[in-house]
């Protein structure tokens, strides 16, 4: 706390370092406009602006708007006052490290691309029993087959792929939510009168049908929760995959989305910006900010005890893309797989090495998984994840 | 008030202990009259906040607690229709030309007021508290809108009605869906979390008068080790508070004394029947042996 930043002689005062310290946070990611600027300067006429712990504390009512933001506050606020001056630091949390859209959608291509090659030893499984050669060659085979007739998804990195992508996550989505119950209930706009109640209430007025009451078949979406494996056996698919995700969330205001590798991350703010390239970027970059091998169970297990419990109910479906090779034991998957089960929701597992000639999912996770699931299905190519979409209508 | 020290201590005035971070929100909230959107989970004094600092101000706490479904007419306004009619019935009788009934229907003495219409036409300005806004639909949120930047509501048939007195509006959520950004951006925010020992410590001694040092720090340990175990529902500082009270109810003064006891008042606590079938008494004697 006692470094505090030495702003240079030429300095312009106050308000200018405030509104810097705004578009620092903006750059980070907070959505802050003018007038939070002026609401800044005016809180700190309300406490003592020369005590950086209030100062710290106003701000943070002003400038944050959920949890997440409030949580990630303090790291920017240090970054600006406390040491570093204007100069943006790079110990930003991980979940909140959006830079500009355009290095982070290179950069994350880039490395996705040197990546593509090498890749085969990480798929190897590290809980294989004598299973890592046919994996190997199943890998080959299929490979060579499908660059006859229909594309690995590997090869999908150029943006009208990742549109398409988009477009099917919509349709999927689409497939998903529309649900509308078969009976009619009372609705401020409706399609039909609902002549009980109208009479109902028109004994209050006399007789008189003052206040029409209508009737609409309400809606019983299916709200789409979607968990990316993102481990080094994945890497491969992962950018595929999220551009998936980005279509998912952009196409549907009540999915969520989330990334694990060896923990889990929330990235359905990240997926929401406007900019879909910006948005990939995004979350490239949380993604690659993982490293070394998966705990499936355990991230599993995290978000069935945390974010489950906010945002998953029998009207989930939770769509899970991994390939089920997992460093923890596979006691782990099974019990988290459990409490989501318990609910209510439906749980889909899409893996990647399904669409492999002879896979069988003989690696303990996914066994261990597999009695929970309501559909496993393949998704190394973009039909695979269009062929979803009617599985998805009979769900 | 002049500074959040002092509205911190107005409020332990009235038994309630605010973390920094939340009485300074609350100041700042004060100071540029902007609504106070608080989050967090159940029970861990959102709405006692509200409560609290109208006591502490001596004014009116306006409260309107959101539901799925509900609408304008239950939250803001509605016409007294029954009124109206018997106006207009009564009036065809006395003779009154259609535009004479007409201005006299939809004047204010038939406007029936809600909470939120309430809320800005006070003498003296209130706390208004909007519970648990994220059970309400969006569509709710655009009330809001209006009413949380301008301090006003428009009613079609009368004009726009700006408020006498500017209300403290505290929202709470518990984040069960998320909130839009529209209505973020107009309001301040505090996340308030489960308090770390010494305040919840200072809670139970303000709330529980006369409780044992000894029990009281027990309680709190055994309270703050049982949140890290695996629940469904986690125990807020209410539950806390209700579970002091039963062991001083059973006068019980020793956690570890009585197995059969402490597992009867954890039903204060646990309330669901998977965290009960956790919570085994094996388990709550280890939890308070490492409490103690």
């Amino acid at each position: 706390m006692s470094r505090v930043t030495r702003f240079a002689g030429r300095d312009p005062g106050a308000t200018a370092r405030m509104a810097g310290f705004m578009a620092h946070l903006r750059e980070n990611g907070l959505r802050l406009g003018v007038q939070e600027t002026e609401a800044a300067l005016t809180a700190l006429n309300f406490v003592d602006a020369a005590h950086p712990a209030e100062t710290r504390r106003a701000l943070k009512a002003i400038c944050t708007g959920c949890k997440d933001e409030a949580q990630q506050f303090d790291a920017l606020f240090d970054a600006f006052w406390m040491d570093a001056g204007r100069v943006r630091t790079k110990v930003m949390p991980k979940m909140t490290v959006p830079t500009k859209g355009d290095d982070s959608v290179h950069s994350s291509r880039n490395a996705k691309g040197e990546d593509a090659g090498g890749v085969g030893d990480a798929t190897a499984p590290e809980a294989g029993q004598g299973e890592a050669e046919s994996d190997g060659e199943g890998k080959l085979i299929a490979t060579e087959m499908r660059n006859l007739s229909r594309r690995d998804l590997r090869d999908l990195i150029q943006p009208e792929d990742i549109a398409e992508a988009e477009a099917i996550a919509r349709r999927l989505g689409l497939a998903l939510r529309d649900r509308r119950s078969r009976r009619r209930v009372a609705a401020s706009k409706g399609d039909r009168l609902h002549f009980r109640k109208t009479i109902r209430r028109s004994l209050a007025t006399g007789g008189e049908p003052i206040r029409l009451i209508q009737r609409k078949r309400p809606d019983r979406s299916r709200k789409i929760v979607a968990l990316c494996d993102v481990s080094g056996s994945m890497t491969v698919y992962a950018q595929v995959y999220l551009a998936f995700l980005a279509g998912l969330m952009r196409g549907d205001f009540t999915a969520d989305a989330y990334l694990f590798h060896t923990r889990l991350v929330r990235i359905t703010e990240a997926l929401r910006d406007k900019d879909a390239m910006r948005a990939i970027g995004r979350m490239s970059l949380m993604a690659d900010g993982f490293g070394g091998g998966s705990k499936i169970g355990e991230s599993l297990d995290t978000f069935a005890h945390t974010y489950a419990r906010k945002f998953v109910d029998g009207r989930s479906v939770v769509m899970i893309f991994s390939d089920g090779y997992d460093t923890s034991p596979p006691a782990h998957i099974d019990a988290a797989l459990a409490t989501l089960r318990k609910r209510g929701c439906r749980i889909i597992w899409l893996n990647p090495l399904k669409g492999w000639r002879d896979y069988e999912p003989v690696a303990a996770g996914m066994a261990a998984a597999l009695p929970h699931l309501d559909r496993f299905a393949a998704a190394n190519t973009l039909a695979d994840l269009a062929a979803l979409e009617k599985e998805l209508v009979t769900l | 008030m002049t500074s959040w020290t002092d509205l911190k201590s107005a409020l332990a005035a009235q038994n309630y202990v605010a973390s920094d971070d939340l009485a300074v929100s609350l100041h700042l909230a004060l100071s540029l009259q902007r609504p106070l959107l608080l989050e967090g989970a159940a029970g861990v004094g959102k709405t006692e906040v509200a409560r609290v600092l109208a006591a502490a101000q001596n004014s009116k706490l306006i409260r309107l607690q959101c539901y799925e479904g509900l609408d304008a007419a239950q939250a803001i306004y509605e016409w007294n229709y029954q009124r109206q009619l018997l106006a207009i019935r009564a009036s065809s009788e006395a003779g009154e030309t259609g535009k004479q009934v007409e201005d006299r229907i939809f004047s204010r003495e038939y406007l029936l007021e809600r909470p939120l219409l309430a809320a800005i036409t006070q003498e003296q300005a209130p706390v208004l508290l909007i519970d648990e806004i994220d059970r309400a639909d969006e569509e709710f949120e655009a009330f809001l809108l209006e009413i949380l930047a301008d301090y006003q509501i428009t009613v079609p048939e009368l004009g726009t009605i700006t408020a006498t007195t500017v209300p403290t509006v505290i929202l709470t959520s518990n984040g069960t869906r998320d909130l839009s950004d529209a209505l973020r951006r107009r309001c301040l925010f505090a996340y308030v979390d489960y308090p770390d020992r010494e305040t919840e410590l200072a809670i139970l001694q303000a709330r529980c008068a006369g409780i044992e040092t000894h029990l009281a720090e027990h309680i709190i340990g055994f309270v703050q080790t049982l949140r890290k175990e695996d629940l469904e529902k986690v125990p807020g500082i209410a539950e806390t508070l209700d579970f002091a009270a039963a062991l001083m109810g059973l006068g019980i003064s020793d956690l570890t004394a009585d197995p059969a006891a402490l597992h009867a008042t954890l039903t204060t606590l646990l309330k669901t029947q998977s965290d009960r079938a956790h919570i085994t008494t094996e388990v709550a004697q280890r939890i308070a042996g490492k409490a103690a």
